[in-house]
């Protein structure tokens, strides 16, 4: 029965996988989304908005130097096992194999971090995963791009300070950290005690128990310490959840600094008017009125072919981060084609080329029509995360407005942290770091 | 026909007490057996190895272990993912912390970390039973992973709480490849299952079914529930243990103890219940049945309708179908796929000639 | 002290938001002895709906949006589906599995947990939605000012509105002949069907009764945190109130919510620093558990009696 069963089944899927191929000039990008689950929402939009860039980029230009994109959609649910399988399931489709893998779950980035490197496809995590991971030398298959968590709490504290005045006003300041009691909630401890001995403020940290739905006894507690700052460090309803509550407990909601997962439509609009005065930090900006924005609109929308159910969320924080990835992916590949020939699909040794090469500056920016939009980006053998810049938004009850320019984050601290996290890794597992001086 | 085991004649207790009595079944299982460990390795793709063979078969492992707790013993266990969680980073921790920790040792005590923790936890099943005892397992869920969160001994105090297995290395040979990978998983699965099929039908397995049945009338007839329960809870979790080990080893590599939720307890739960309570076949059968189905699913939407339809109804119309085929097979067969396989084979003892 | 009395109401008066979702849990175990996995699911659904039909009934009746006619409008319409849900679980899902083992009867309700979630997002779409109930969550100003305890507006309605739907359902119980018929098959299944209740129909109208609590819980916890997806968690807030009361007590459920609301405040207010905090996930069950060794049917649960 079961060999039967598992014949039967074997034979079906075989047959499934064995057809769409398609012709050589084609870049196979390998989508493992989420749609349905506890963050099925934030990823509609998400893979929307980085599915509609592509879309644009094969209807506006026909795909990069004549190839075109091709991407095939896998439900991950945000569960590590299908992650898993969804990364085997994909990696050898299209003429090259897949060419990057973006799982957006840091659990799922955690769980296919061995094997990206046996099977040599880059795995780029934007905004997540593991972040001493911008250690190239240690890691050279993950690029954590654009900034890290480490990089964003020391934005976050140097936004703070701008705010106050100075750094040196931030000595005796209390800031108390909201954060998700998980690894991902974690990651902002040892920086943030590393800045507060640095600057000599005081950091009080209340975790909130996963998913979060329920707070009272946290911001009681804020209630009761009144620091003068709160980083808001959660994912999905613990956000709304928080907002909520400090409205409750009367805690002023602009004192209140979310990170990037913090900071998106779907953690405000069920806040109703308590998110109003917000800030949250992100590594692109929110709204529709950007070049990149309106190509996406006339090439895709305008022929009905968007990939998004409620096209008001064009322009949302989460679509536009999507938009984000399909930019740096798109990039990539065209680096890439530039040294290994141009008008073919890369493979994803090529593509890793692409994505270390990488040199997003002012210029290439204005051409894609996103000025202002992400932080530039160069990305070296060493540094896979290239920046740290991020930008404060502030919701002002209907929509995000920018306010501040990008901050930059504490740059050698946070290095220095990276460099040592990844060289206890390396030691831990027997990886002898590459040269970077010996890379071109 | 096929299944006839007339004219086999058992003349000694060994041949009436041997685990497959009937001849079709023996050779059978060593068809099976061979099939699995000659044939896949040298013939399944990587895919099949990496995403679909080693994930089944430790999760089978796991759901033998509930399986033995709840088909078994009958106290119904929500907690099994935080015992896979006690086996990953106890095995994790004995191989880091002592030198030269051969890796079979470092599994069985990963396992026994989680026995010893499963018996803490089963404490409660003396006095507490049925749904009541199912919620009160969730505390050992949310406390274990809670812990394991906090405490940063426990991940070697790695930033982010995750730990990343260590290279498996058995008498100097160095298990990198997936087939190796495979091998080795499936070996271990094959013995622990063996061992399992064994227990059942000694006596421990006889008085876990007595207490199963009905535990004042066990203790009537002269059966300590408190060691029974107590060592059906030790067993499960060591098999828990041992499945999470391999999970972080063999299939991951990097875990970290959100891995373990509440999803995937229920997942296992789901796998003995549709596989078939108190069966170790059905354990196998279960596992295939819900790590295969959703990945079926997503893989057939993609190719009939793909792009034919908006992208997040297809994610929906496969939780749909997912669901209505769960109450469909519960409807049609509730004991689960062992018992339909039970059926055949009392079918095929006359099939094809039937009068 | 102030803050330990703020502690203390704010958790109570969350607790009677736990009660809310375990009654729904209580409701059909107590009829049925099903454990009725998707309840939180049947949360999501209904709130869901409502805000669906919120969003779609001005365009198809030409009433203003957001008006008092629409909210009303809107809600029969979801308590509606609700009632065709419960219907259709007792055809579809229990009927063929009448007499079947209490852990397929639950293995049951998961599925139909998966197929809800489904049905739900597709009809509507998965993005998160707010929900304005028109009652502001601030202090009342009152008690802020003359105690410096924060009681929040919004907590006191949920908790009398449960409060009311509780002492109806009591009513309903207790004087209709439904509710004594309902309390016979509660009693025994069998004795029941002799004298010529049918045994269905109660089903259908718990099932249906179930519904509606589920959207009135759906609604506050709604309007609390946004109506998405992670309103099905609000179900593991109810799962140790349920054993803590026991799982055939409507009251069981209330005073096991208090209990249960109040000692994971302190719990995380005052245990919490010692540990690193977090601890609300884990707290309530293992009280539960501890309590439950004491009495393992929990606070009103039926005694279970072992005969060989």
């Amino acid at each position: 029965m079961k060999l039967k069963q598992t014949a039967l089944i074997g034979a079906t899927i075989a047959g499934l996988l064995a057809t769409g191929y398609a012709s050589a000039q084609e870049q196979f990008i390998g989508l493992a989304s989420y749609r349905v689950g506890p963050f099925g929402s934030n990823g509609a939009s998400l893979y929307g908005g980085w599915i509609d860039y592509m879309a644009m980029v094969n209807a506006r230009d026909g795909g990069v130097n004549g190839v075109k994109l091709t991407w095939e959609e896998c439900e991950t649910e945000y569960n590590n096992a299908r992650g898993v399988e969804c990364y085997e399931r994909l990696k050898n489709k299209g003429p090259t194999g897949n060419s990057v893998f973006q799982p957006l779950s840091t659990g799922i980035t955690y769980s296919v971090l061995d094997r990206v490197a046996q099977d040599k496809i880059p795995l780029v995590t934007i905004g997540y995963g593991r972040t001493d991971a911008a250690d190239g030398s240690v890691f050279p298959w993950v690029f954590p791009m654009i900034t890290t968590y480490w990089s964003q709490a020391s934005a976050i504290v140097n936004y703070i300070g701008s705010k106050e005045g100075g750094m040196d006003k931030l000595k005796g300041k209390k800031i108390g950290l909201l954060f998700h009691d998980s690894a991902y909630g974690k990651e902002s401890h040892a920086i943030l005690d590393k800045l507060a001995e640095k600057h000599g403020f005081e950091v009080q940290k209340i975790a909130v128990a996963n998913p979060g739905n329920e707070q009272q006894a946290q911001w009681l507690q804020i209630r009761q310490a009144k620091p003068d700052y709160v980083i808001l460090w959660g994912w999905g309803v613990m956000n709304a959840t928080a907002l909520r509550t400090a409205a409750r407990t009367g805690y002023s909601r602009d004192k209140i600094i979310g990170v990037w997962w913090s900071g998106s439509e779907e953690d405000t609009i069920p806040a109703g008017d308590a998110a109003k005065g917000y800030v949250a930090a992100g590594f692109n900006v929110a709204g529709a009125n950007y070049p990149v924005i309106k190509d996406i609109q006339t090439n895709v929308y305008a022929k009905n072919a968007g990939n998004l159910e409620d096209k008001n969320r064009i322009g949302s924080v989460l679509y536009n981060r999507g938009v984000v990835h399909g930019i740096i992916t798109v990039e990539a590949i065209r680096k890439a084609q530039e040294k290994y020939g141009k008008g073919k699909p890369m493979t994803g040794e090529q593509m890793r080329w692409g994505f270390e090469n990488l040199d997003l500056d002012s210029k290439r920016l204005a051409a894609l029509g996103a000025t202002g939009f992400m932080p530039d980006l160069k990305i070296s053998c060493a540094d896979h995360e290239g920046g740290g810049k991020v930008k404060f938004q502030q919701w002002d009850g209907a929509q995000w407005k920018v306010v501040s320019d990008w901050v930059e984050s504490d740059r050698p601290l946070v290095r220095g942290m990276i460099e040592e996290s990844a060289a206890a890794y390396a030691k831990e597992k027997g990886i002898t770091p590459r040269d970077c001086s010996k890379e071109m | 026909m096929l299944y006839r085991e007339a004219g086999q004649f058992k003349a000694s207790y060994e041949e009436d007490q041997q685990i497959f009595p009937i001849r079709q079944d023996r050779v059978g299982m060593a068809v099976l057996l061979a099939f699995f460990f000659l044939a896949v390795p040298m013939f399944a793709s990587q895919y099949w190895l990496q995403a679909i063979l080693i994930p089944v078969l430790i999760f089978s492992l796991a759901a033998i272990g509930l399986n033995i707790l709840t088909g078994y013993a009958g106290q119904l266990s929500l907690g099994s993912a935080a015992f896979m969680a006690v086996g990953a980073f106890g095995a994790y921790n004995f191989m880091l912390r002592i030198d030269g920790m051969p890796f079979l040792l470092g599994i069985v005590l990963g396992g026994l970390s989680a026995a010893l923790v499963g018996v803490a936890f089963g404490l409660p099943s003396l006095r507490i039973k049925g749904f009541y005892l199912a919620v009160a397992t969730l505390a050992a869920q949310f406390f274990i992973v809670w812990a394991l969160v906090k405490f940063p001994w426990f991940s070697n105090y790695s930033s982010s709480g995750v730990i990343s297995a260590q290279e498996i290395q058995i008498l100097g040979y160095a298990f990198t490849t997936p087939e190796s990978k495979y091998l080795l998983t499936l070996a271990v699965v094959t013995v622990f299952a063996l061992v399992a099929k064994n227990l059942v039908r000694s006596t421990t397995g006889r008085r876990w079914m007595a207490v199963r049945d009905m535990d004042v009338a066990a203790e009537v007839i002269g059966i300590r529930p408190m060691r029974a329960k107590l060592s059906a809870f030790a067993v499960s979790s060591f098999y828990c243990g041992v499945a999470g080990a391999l999970y972080a080893y063999t299939y991951l590599g990097t875990v970290e103890p959100e891995g373990f939720n509440l999803d995937l307890s229920f997942k296992i739960l789901f796998m003995i219940i549709i596989g078939g309570v108190g069966s170790i076949l059905g354990s196998f059968l279960g596992a295939a049945f819900i790590v295969l189905l959703p990945i079926l699913l997503n893989v057939v939407m993609h190719s009939t309708l793909g792009s034919a339809m908006p992208p997040g109804l297809g994610s929906n119309l496969e939780l749909i179908i997912f669901g209505g085929l769960i109450i469909f097979f519960l409807i049609v067969e509730p004991h689960g796929l062992a018992r339909l396989w039970q059926l055949g084979k009392d079918k095929l003892r006359l099939w094809p000639f039937p009068h | 002290m102030g803050f330990f009395f703020e502690v203390l109401i704010g958790g109570l008066l969350s607790g009677v938001l736990y009660s809310l979702v375990a009654l729904g849990f209580v409701l059909i175990y107590k009829a049925s002895g099903v454990f009725n996995f998707a309840q939180g699911a049947m949360v999501f659904f209904a709130a869901l709906t409502f805000v669906g039909f919120m969003e779609v009934l001005p365009g198809w009746t030409g009433l203003e949006a957001g008006s008092r006619a629409v909210f009303w409008f809107a809600f029969v319409l979801s308590l509606g589906a609700m009632v065709v849900l419960g219907v259709l679980t007792e055809r579809v899902v229990l009927r063929p599995l009448v007499n079947q083992p209490h852990i397929t009867l639950f293995m049951a309700t998961i599925g139909l947990t998966f197929l809800i979630e489904g049905i739900v997002q597709a009809i509507w779409g998965s993005h998160v939605r707010g929900l304005d109930l028109g009652i502001t969550d601030e202090p009342i100003e009152w008690i802020l000012d003359s105690a410096d305890i924060i009681v929040s507006k919004f907590d006191v309605f949920a908790a009398t509105l449960a409060g009311v739907l509780v002492a109806s359902l009591a009513l309903f119980f207790q004087y209709t002949k439904v509710g004594r018929a309902l309390r016979a098959v509660a009693d025994d299944h069998q004795a029941a069907l002799s004298i010529g209740i049918p045994l269905q129909h109660i089903w259908a109208i718990v099932w249906s009764v179930a519904g509606f609590v589920a959207l009135v819980a759906g609604l506050i916890w709604g309007a609390r945190s946004g109506v998405q997806f992670a309103l099905t968690f609000t179900a593991l807030k109810a799962l140790p109130v349920l054993i803590l009361g026991g799982f055939t007590s409507v009251p069981g459920a209330i005073v096991g919510g208090l209990i249960i609301g109040a000692s994971e405040k302190l719990a995380e207010v005052y245990l919490g620093p010692f540990v690193g905090g977090g601890i609300e996930g884990w707290f309530p069950y293992v009280l539960a558990l501890l309590f439950l060794l004491v009495r393992p049917e929990g606070l009103f649960g039926e005694k279970h009696i072992d005969r060989v």
